[in-house]
């Protein structure tokens, strides 16, 4: 029924869709209304056997970007409520809350600007983090945030609208803020917030594929994500 | 020195005027080149291989230049700064590390932004301005351990913002957009990292992230800094509104582009006079 209602935005063709997408940003205010030109595929509602589709082109993009907020968000709210957390320094638990807030914030916009598009909610598999242990959450938290940063830098090239974009720009920068806090919770003091690991000799930091981010978060994931129509 | 002209003089035009019968569409050259350079992949430019990038047209290979000469000014900014901040002494000996990584990090930019200018795009590599860090007898970076983490701060979150604020000028070119997120993201890291150092150290609050638009204990000269951090909606959408989450906790989860002459701005006020 839904799709009924918001059959106009069907109309909008493939060839006009970037079009659609620069105007869209700016004249459309609402959230859920934002993304809806760009549906044009029919495969993005997600099956009941643990399976989501991301779809194609921007939108897709987006709901990569929200499956990845989802990881995140889910192990911040998994850490607040762990013993670690529970007997933490007041530094880390100032970092731990903010990212639990800041994450769920980022989760939350994708979810409100995708609307209708939206994958559903991942199912998502923390067995192999320790929530009681500084170092299995600090270092679960390097993974999350340096694949984030990765999976952005990676993922901007393939965005249409130069709003989303922007949108994405913002996004990606607090993420390396926290990547470089948590690096230097892990070894304090040292070159590890932008370390060698991540950065080559021309000071580019890494980026990674739609492929090898979702190949990382497996992990952690238990819902199959399909990112077979996402452009390349 | 007027730095808004200086970029003018050097961007504009490119030395490949010949080939003009081989036209590219303006998406489809950009195309090729990022799929060109891609296959050649991103680490210490080889040099023997550039002079097989297609053709661009001359447009907009002219605004790459340009929006390319304005990183590569303030890359030079901040190389020169931590240079001189570490020959001066001024660092203790405990964060010298630190600012080594940062320093090898904005110079590697620096090399990197020269060699693309020049060696890809066929353009002139704006030359290193003279660079005033006392802005004209106020601050005293390198006497001062206090001051030079300060100006740090300043000097990296507002590249944060000038990254940001050009991203969507050089979307036309996949690798050249790729390039310049995968700078942005580690000023961004430089930037949390001097952050948390003075709050550590009890010269500030701040956090590694940017609360609502606050310069926390910066000198008043910075405000331009940070001036619309505060912003919580993004396309259309109120995020603290929509999520209940408050206001600095939002504000902190995204930040915010800067335009090129606010950026210059703030810039040329550590120009030599």
């Amino acid at each position: 029924m839904k799709k009924e209602l918001i059959k106009p935005q069907g109309l909008v063709t493939n060839a006009n869709r970037r079009q659609f997408l620069r105007v869209g940003t700016l004249t459309v205010a609402g959230a859920g209304l934002l993304l809806m030109g760009c549906n044009d595929e029919d495969d993005m509602v997600p099956t009941m056997s643990g399976k989501v589709n991301l779809g194609s082109g921007d939108t897709g993009i987006l709901n990569y970007a929200y499956a990845l907020e989802q990881l995140e968000a889910a192990f911040y709210a998994e850490v607040i409520k762990g013993s670690y957390f529970a007997n933490a320094s007041a530094e880390e638990k100032t970092i731990m809350g903010d990212l639990e807030k800041h994450e769920r914030a980022h989760r939350e916009f994708f979810k409100a600007a995708l609307g209708t598009n939206a994958i559903a909610g991942l199912e998502v598999d923390f067995s192999s983090i320790d929530f009681s242990n500084r170092n299995s959450v600090l270092g679960a938290a390097k993974t999350f945030e340096d694949l984030g940063v990765a999976a952005y830098n990676g993922a901007g090239q393939f965005l249409e609208s130069a709003d989303l974009l922007l949108i994405a720009g913002k996004i990606v920068s607090v993420e390396a803020r926290h990547a470089a806090a948590i690096r230097d919770l892990i070894n304090p003091g040292s070159a590890d917030f932008a370390g060698d690991d991540l950065i080559d000799a021309n000071g580019l930091e890494r980026t990674l594929n739609f492929s090898q981010v979702l190949t990382a978060a497996k992990t952690y994931v238990k819902t199959e994500i399909d990112f077979s129509s996402l452009p390349s | 020195m007027n730095l808004i002209k200086l970029l003018d003089s050097m961007c504009a035009d490119t030395k490949s005027a010949e080939d003009t019968e081989r036209f590219y569409s303006r998406r489809d050259a950009f195309r090729q080149f990022g799929d060109f350079s891609k296959k050649v992949a991103m680490a210490a430019v080889p040099l023997g291989v550039l002079s097989a990038i297609p053709q661009v047209a001359k447009a907009d290979t002219a605004s790459l230049i340009g929006v390319l000469n304005y990183a590569l000014t303030l890359e030079h900014l901040e190389y020169r700064y931590y240079q001189m901040g570490l020959d001066s002494g001024v660092i203790e000996s405990a964060d010298r590390v630190i600012f080594q990584k940062i320093r090898d990090h904005e110079l590697a930019h620096v090399k990197f932004l020269q060699e693309v200018i020049g060696n890809v795009l066929k353009g002139t590599p704006v030359a290193e301005p003279g660079f005033d860090f006392t802005a004209g007898g106020n601050f005293s970076p390198f006497t001062d351990y206090p001051t030079f983490l300060a100006l740090s701060q300043a000097f990296e979150d507002t590249g944060v913002r000038a990254y940001k604020g050009q991203a969507a000028n050089v979307k036309e070119s996949d690798v050249v957009l790729t390039a310049a997120l995968s700078i942005h993201s580690v000023e961004a890291r430089h930037a949390s990292m001097v952050r948390r150092l003075r709050t550590k150290k009890g010269q500030d609050t701040v956090k590694g992230w940017i609360t609502n638009g606050s310069i926390g204990s910066l000198p008043a000269a910075t405000t331009a800094i940070y001036a619309g951090e505060e912003n919580l909606t993004h396309a259309g959408v109120n995020v603290s509104t929509a999520t209940g989450i408050d206001a600095a906790a939002v504000s902190e989860a995204w930040d915010e582009p800067l335009d090129m002459n606010s950026v210059l701005g703030i810039a040329s006020l550590f120009l030599a006079k």
